[in-house]
């Protein structure tokens, strides 16, 4: 999995490229920690090139989420594709995790 | 006459090795023995063959109740042709049911499938993203689908005579015989037979003799089956795979797991207990399997294993979740959402640990030695694969296990049905290339010396005709010595003297006499013609099987079209020929020149001009087929 990140004024966006599994989640968390810790809690995964994700990968969306409110931020994702899409409504975290179909999008009402 | 032709060469050619070679020329003189050698055992194979020559009386009258399935195979043949074969196939006599086996899948032959009261089948969704084995993969296919005791299988365009299974399923009576073949026949082709479509001497003399030691080959169409021996194939070879494919895992799976370790977040604990748990779970089958338990024992045991761990792995993560959610919910309830923390249902741990989404999936290596643990031959579309698939002739390697397995085979030697031969010249070329390609992928892949359960008979057989495959490598040699003596004058052989002429001509003579007393008046002189002339082809097919056998290269496979291909004559596809031919006339006149300059001795100038006038006529029927238009009525 390949991640980047850019600051996009009110938010910074984080592409994550490739499939978010057992062996790549750890990464993103990492990660995402690492960005919050430089002081950017309003973050926007974006998963437009996510193809794949299991329950590790949702898990380290979930531990992402609470990084980013602890840090007094919040973790929206936008542009998911269609498997991640499936996994989220089956375990209701598309409640949770709204997506937004982009990263302009997602904080795009404050 | 056979030990004569044996007597008679054997001296022929020991003398050349021992007492003949012209060792200054030894780069043209050993290749020219060596491709003598190569001639008198392709004889003394022929000899062996015709020796047991088995003429068979009429079958016995076919059983009563035997169920028959008549499989009419077809891939992108004309709707037309397909149609008049699939009816001529319901209107055979004996009781039966018809099938159009249509692996182009094409919707208006279903209908008219339909319309006629005619079975028709296709492949179905298993077979999508699986290798489709060609025409050995709609066989399979169909016999999955049908019951039928006896399979009379028909190529497209071989319309069948309405007795053929009265005259074929009494063989049947002997429990043992597993395959009846009848000649195949083409109602095409002119009395001179320019593309040398019907091969008399195959399906006569040689089929005959094959049978005499029970190995009549399987030629793919115009036979009848016994459905038992080919699921026999299938189970022996279904279990023989599985085996393998699970011992192969074994072996592999030490480096996958230390590969995996790698991979996977070292410093978590819940992926190395996965891991640990599954290390465990292989090590098991692994002792399970030395201890001959069953295959379907040890596969279960160890996915179950695996299941469960990577079932607790992913409760691991949704518990994980769910207490970061928590966690975020009492920091701010509201923005959770107005319904709170959702519990994860059971159901979706169970679809999160699925195959489908298994966090395991992630280490490629662990999920590719599990997947091969199985034995649901998860790389092929169905586990049973009755008709061999190692090869692009997939009848000659299945005939040849069954031999293998004790079955006996019949030669009935009566044409029962009518075919369509290739109309032109590129056709016929890529139908022979199929041939020899299929043939030596068997020779590669399932050597008949070394099989076990063959008898020596059997193999030889079987070695024989692919012996013959090797004639292009022959005929590149014969083209080449007499150009080499004519330009250079440079002899492969130590002289010209009365000492080769005895020998010579009397090996040669008695040879041409086998083949005429074999073939009793058949013409084989077509068949010789084109066994040197398509050398190209032939080579060609040596290679490529050979590198698709070792260096898991394609083929290039075609499927041979049975309608004539439009144009003109394409003399760009025997451009090999052509330059030979042209070389071989050159190097005559050359030689006749040096003649008459008295730079060459007159006996072995008019051995050599003998030789290439010889050349020159086996080539010669290449021109007449290039520009052979199609069959016309009335040719005949």
């Amino acid at each position: 999995m390949e991640l980047s990140h850019k600051a996009n004024g009110s938010y910074t966006e984080v592409l994550a490229s490739g499939r978010l599994n057992m062996v790549s989640a750890p990464n993103l968390r990492t990660y995402v920690d690492e960005v919050v810790a430089t002081g950017a809690s309003r973050i926007v995964v974006n998963l437009a090139q996510t193809t794949f994700m299991d329950s590790s990968g949702l898990g380290a969306l979930i531990g992402c989420l609470k990084a980013a409110r602890q840090a007094g931020g919040d973790l929206r994702i936008a542009a998911v594709q269609p498997q991640v899409k499936m996994v989220l409504e089956l375990t209701s975290m598309d409640r949770v995790l709204t997506s937004y179909a982009s990263a302009q999008e997602a904080f795009g009402n404050e | 006459m056979v030990v004569l032709t044996l007597i008679l060469g054997v001296n022929y050619i020991s003398w050349r090795w021992v007492a003949s070679l012209n060792w200054d020329a030894w780069w043209i003189a050993i290749p020219l023995v060596a491709a003598e050698t190569y001639s008198l055992i392709d004889v003394g194979l022929f000899g062996m063959t015709v020796w047991r020559l088995k003429k068979r009386k009429a079958a016995a009258a076919a059983p009563s109740e035997a169920t028959v399935d008549v499989f009419v195979t077809t891939y992108n043949e004309p709707l037309d042709m397909v149609m008049d074969t699939a009816l001529a196939a319901q209107g055979i006599r004996y009781p039966h049911s018809t099938w159009i086996l249509d692996d182009g899948n094409r919707p208006e032959l279903r209908q008219l499938a339909e319309q006629h009261g005619v079975g028709y089948v296709t492949r179905g969704r298993d077979w999508e993203n699986m290798p489709r084995h060609a025409k050995a993969g709609n066989l399979n296919n169909a016999l999955m689908q049908t019951q039928g005791e006896f399979l009379l299988i028909l190529d497209a365009d071989q319309v069948p005579a309405p007795d053929i299974l009265e005259k074929t399923l009494g063989y049947f009576n002997n429990r043992r015989v597993a395959l009846v073949q009848t000649p195949q026949y083409f109602t095409n082709v002119p009395a001179d037979d320019p593309l040398g479509s019907q091969a008399p001497l195959f399906y006569g003399p040689i089929q005959q003799g094959k049978d005499g030691w029970n190995a009549a080959f399987f030629c793919g169409s115009n036979a009848v089956l016994r459905r038992e021996a080919l699921m026999e194939l299938g189970l022996l070879g279904y279990v023989k795979e599985t085996e393998k494919s699970i011992r192969r895992a074994l072996a592999a799976s030490t480096k996958a797991i230390k590969q995996a370790r790698k991979a996977a977040d070292a410093h978590s604990p819940l992926v190395g207990g996965m891991l640990d748990e599954v290390e465990a779970a292989i090590g098991h089958a692994g002792r399970q399997l030395e201890a001959q338990e069953s295959l379907s024992q040890i596969t279960y045991e160890v996915q179950l294993k695996v299941q469960q761990a990577v079932r607790t792995l992913v409760q691991a993560d949704v518990q994980a979740l769910e207490a970061d959610l928590a966690e975020i919910a009492a920091m701010d309830l509201a923005a959770v959402g107005e319904s709170g923390v959702r519990v994860i249902t059971e159901e979706a741990v169970d679809r999160l640990s699925g195959r489908e989404w298994s966090p395991l999936g992630a280490m490629e290596s662990i999920q590719a030695v599990l997947d091969a643990l199985s034995v649901e031959r998860s790389g092929e579309a169905q586990p049973l694969m009755p008709l061999a698939t190692i090869s692009v002739t997939e009848d000659m390697a299945t005939a040849m296990r069954m031999h293998a397995r004790g079955w006996q085979s019949v030669y009935h030697h009566e044409v029962l049905a009518y075919g369509l031969a290739p109309e032109d010249i590129g056709t016929m070329m890529t139908q022979r290339l199929r041939w020899a390609q299929g043939t030596m992928q068997v020779l590669l892949r399932e050597n008949p010396l070394t099989q076990r359960g063959l008898k020596w008979g059997q193999r030889l057989m079987y070695f024989a005709t692919m012996w013959t495959y090797l004639s292009g490598f022959a005929a590149v040699i014969y083209f080449a010595a007499p150009v080499v003596y004519l330009l250079l004058g440079i002899l492969p052989v130590a002289s010209l003297s009365a000492d080769f002429f005895i020998r010579f001509i009397p090996f040669m003579v008695v040879n041409q006499l086998l083949f005429a007393v074999a073939g009793r008046g058949i013409p084989t002189w077509r068949g010789q013609q084109y066994s040197l002339a398509l050398f190209p082809t032939w080579i060609k097919a040596c290679t490529t099987a050979a590198r698709n056998v070792w260096f898991g290269r394609p083929l290039g496979f075609a499927v041979t079209p049975k309608d004539r291909q439009e144009g003109g004559p394409r003399w760009s596809l025997i451009r090999p020929q052509i330059t030979v031919a042209v070389l071989l006339a050159f190097a005559a006149i050359a030689g006749i020149l040096r003649l008459a300059a008295g730079l060459a001795e007159p006996v072995g100038t008019l051995v050599n001009v003998a030789w290439v006038v010889f050349d020159l006529l086996v080539l010669s029927v290449l021109f007449k087929a290039v520009r052979y238009r199609g069959y016309e009525p009335g040719d005949k």
